[in-house]
């Protein structure tokens, strides 16, 4: 016959928005934070950061063609996951370490469990959880803002010597309070993670996520405000003590609450479900920082909260509309 | 004029592409043949009332059925019966229908003649009788909307111009050329079924219909107009209630369990001119439109003309079609043929090249929930999706498969270009017939 006509289901009309456009935005929220992390640690920092990214690409490319599937490198979704990995690195971190880290994340916490959109909890975030089973040490190796010398907090002295090595979580480890200002934390003239510790860069990219609408407030918002009300109650001298503040500005919480937890894949689908993922992500970091052997807990927060969310996204099926809600 | 304030959860701001509402519309030439499918309507189809080489003239009643949910089909033309049987009609199927060559004289029928209409019971066999069925898109008999159970007390009678997909325009056209017969309509209808209020909800990326219509309906104070939030699908029943009343018609319910009629400006219209006439349905206002259209326009055509014939008066098409639509891109149906045949309820026939009638393929979904958030009905289309393609039939009640509209919205969204109302459609269809297994 001639001239046959397409038939097709309806709708026939899409979106513009895809999921390479999505990946890009967030790609784009985080240059603040890429930016932020050069200008404080340096060349070193850019170096781990084009070195996890390539890693990431190169995986997922090398991944997918192993498994004789159709390639997802121009999803930009492994450029996101190394990026955000790299941010989460130390800037001293041996660039192979740094490289391991970014085939973890693509081969074992992605890939794996097959490709984007099936990893059970953040890649990123996973990776990062198994270098610091690995390499304790070189993970927690910090480097002071503007300076090449580094300090591990295994030879990090307490009192005057910390203030200056330790970053701003492992000195309130170590029980002294105050040790950088709120101005240097927001700024993120502090030690830390590459990318995590400009509180100003992270906020610029929420907001260019939330104008976008990549994301809305919902998973930072409660996330960050859970950890800040949990931290200022369970106080260091009693109830009501603690300093809220300074906990929000201090380590990986900002970028973990803005680009981590908010992970379309590992979070709840819904509203609802998205409130107790994110109360639950809050709750659990301020308990592990207080209470924890360790002075950080974002991550182990964030990834615990990942793996429940197909529990919450079961008990959170909405009512339909003028309808009643199912159970179970 | 009121403002809306209040809006279903969900909806997507679709692309107007309303190109042809400034356009009067053109009454269309008498086909050489038309094919009168026997159902063009939701309920029970018609069996033809005539056979191969019977002379019919316009109005002329040529299938029937005894069946309440039903209503019955009239010639568009006058000339001879040709055939007598299942042909190709719009949803793919084959479909009873009457093929008739048109002698071109459209000799009126002797049965026509304007009804008498003094009580509400005149009324609704009046209409029962013209084979008005709902012009905006699902085809209900309208006399069975008129008749709601005597225990439902219905307060509000509300009129649908919302008219919120792409490229439609033909009841914005019916609304600035046929603004006093909808109001008259109106009147009819709240006068026979002793209704209090009618509202009349129009998008408001239509100024001209609402201020028109607001100004013609001033002297009746049992009608106010409405300027809805342009918002897709507006024009959808439950959602036009709600905006309109705040009522929510629970899911498996009527509008009339929650005390609303709902028509079409274009039914309502038809109602009036019907009783001054009594000419029954026999020709539909159907914007033509579409990229490769040369000229994009709204027609009156006579129910049974071919689409291609449509086309053709509109100057045929500047490239080949890729993909023909009737009815609009979020809900319409993709044509096998350009031989099906315009019905009662066709509002639309759009054509499209490659370029635009093409879908973007499937990659895998990435949980972003933007399908959830369009969804009118409060739905989690990309779960549904999930166990759909996984063939999990059983776990779909718990995701309310059965409540999906169809609407479209979430496939439209989805960054992924996943197909997701196409599988809700599936998973809705192994529901019912579980259902009916069990």
């Amino acid at each position: 016959m001639e001239n046959r006509l397409y038939v097709c289901s309806s709708p026939h009309l899409r979106d513009g928005c895809t999921t390479t456009k999505i990946m890009l935005d967030v790609i784009i929220a985080l240059l603040p934070a890429v930016v932020a992390g050069i200008w404080f640690f340096g060349y070193r920092a850019a170096l781990v950061i084009l070195v996890t990214v390539a890693a990431a690409v190169a995986s997922e490319y090398l991944m997918r063609k192993g498994l004789k599937r159709n390639n997802t490198i121009s999803d930009l979704s492994a450029v996101v996951t190394g990026l955000l990995l790299a941010l989460n690195l130390p800037p001293a971190i041996p660039l192979w370490i740094a490289a391991v880290g970014a085939v973890i994340a693509i081969v074992i916490v992605k890939q794996l469990f097959g490709g984007i959109g099936q990893n059970f909890m953040n890649p990123a975030l996973g990776a990062r959880a198994i270098l610091i089973a690995a390499w304790a040490g070189k993970m927690t190796a910090w480097t002071q803002p503007f300076e090449d010398t580094v300090t591990t907090t295994a030879t990090a002295t307490p009192a005057a010597d910390a203030i200056a090595t330790a970053t701003p979580l492992a000195a309130l480890k170590q029980g002294i309070y105050g040790a950088y200002s709120y101005s240097d934390l927001f700024w993120g003239n502090v030690a830390g993670c590459i990318g995590e510790t400009s509180a100003f860069a992270i906020l610029l990219g929420f907001v260019y996520l939330l104008v976008k609408g990549v994301i809305t407030w919902h998973i930072p918002v409660i996330f960050t405000a859970t950890t800040a009300v949990m931290t200022w109650i369970l106080g260091p001298d009693g109830l009501f003590t603690g300093d809220p503040l300074y906990h929000v500005l201090s380590g990986s919480l900002l970028i973990g609450a803005v680009f981590m937890a908010t992970d379309y894949v590992t979070s709840p689908i819904t509203k609802k479900g998205a409130a107790i993922y994110a109360f639950g992500c809050g709750l659990l970091t301020a308990l592990f920082r207080l209470y924890g052997s360790m002075p950080e807990g974002v991550s182990f927060a964030i990834i615990l909260m990942n793996v429940i969310t197909p529990l919450i996204d079961r008990y959170t099926i909405p009512a339909s509309f003028g309808g009643e809600r199912n159970v179970g | 004029m009121l403002f809306i304030n209040r809006l279903f959860s969900g909806g997507v701001a679709v692309p107007h592409r309303k190109d042809t509402a400034e356009i009067e519309t053109v009454v269309m030439d008498i086909p050489s043949k038309v094919i009168i499918p026997m159902a063009q309507h939701s309920g029970a189809p018609c069996r033809p009332t005539v056979k191969t080489g019977d002379i019919v003239k316009v109005g002329q009643l040529i299938g029937e059925s005894d069946a309440y949910i039903s209503a019955p089909i009239h010639s568009s033309v006058s000339g001879v019966v040709k055939r007598v049987e299942p042909m190709l009609y719009a949803s793919g199927h084959l479909v009873m229908s009457v093929e008739i060559e048109a002698d071109k004289k459209q000799e009126l029928s002797e049965d026509i003649k304007a009804p008498v209409v003094n009580s509400r019971e005149q009324f609704i066999e009046a209409i029962r009788r013209s084979g008005l069925v709902g012009l905006g898109g699902a085809g209900f008999p309208s006399h069975v909307k008129l008749s709601p159970p005597k225990d439902k007390k219905i307060d509000y009678l509300i009129i649908n111009g919302a008219e919120c997909e792409p490229y439609i325009t033909s009841d914005y056209r019916e609304c600035i050329e046929f603004a006093p017969y909808i109001i008259k309509g109106i009147q009819l209808a709240l006068d026979m079924l002793e209704i209090p209020r009618a509202i009349i909800g129009i998008e408001d990326n239509k100024p001209k219909a609402i201020n028109l219509l607001k100004e013609k309906s001033k002297n009746d104070s049992r009608i106010s107009v409405y300027s809805l939030p342009s918002r897709y699908p507006q024009g959808a029943e439950k959602t036009l209630i709600y905006t309109v009343t705040g009522r929510k018609v629970p899911p498996g319910k009527l509008p009339a369990d929650v005390g609303c009629i709902v028509f079409n400006v274009n039914s309502i219209s038809f109602m009036a001119k019907y009783i001054e006439t009594g000419i029954p349905l026999i020709k539909k206002r159907v914007t033509v439109d579409g990229n490769v259209v040369r000229e994009p326009k709204n027609v009156e055509v006579l129910i049974g003309t071919s689409i291609g014939d449509v086309f053709e008066f509109c100057g045929g098409f500047v490239s080949s079609p890729y993909k023909v639509l009737m009815g609009g891109p979020m809900m319409g149906i993709a044509q096998y043929s350009l031989e099906t045949s315009v019905i009662k309820n066709t509002n639309a026939i759009l054509a499209f090249d490659k370029k635009e009638g093409d879908l973007p393929p499937e990659t895998p979904c990435i949980r972003c929930g933007r399908c959830a958030t369009v969804c009118p009905m409060n739905l989690l289309p990309q779960e549904i999706n999930r166990f759909v393609m996984a063939g999990r039939y059983d776990e779909l009640h718990k995701y309310h498969v059965l409540d999906c509209i169809e609407c479209g919205n979430c496939s439209y969204i989805c960054p992924a270009k996943r197909h997701l109302v196409q599988s809700i459609r599936l998973g809705k269809d192994a529901v019912r017939r579980n259902a009916k297994k069990a």
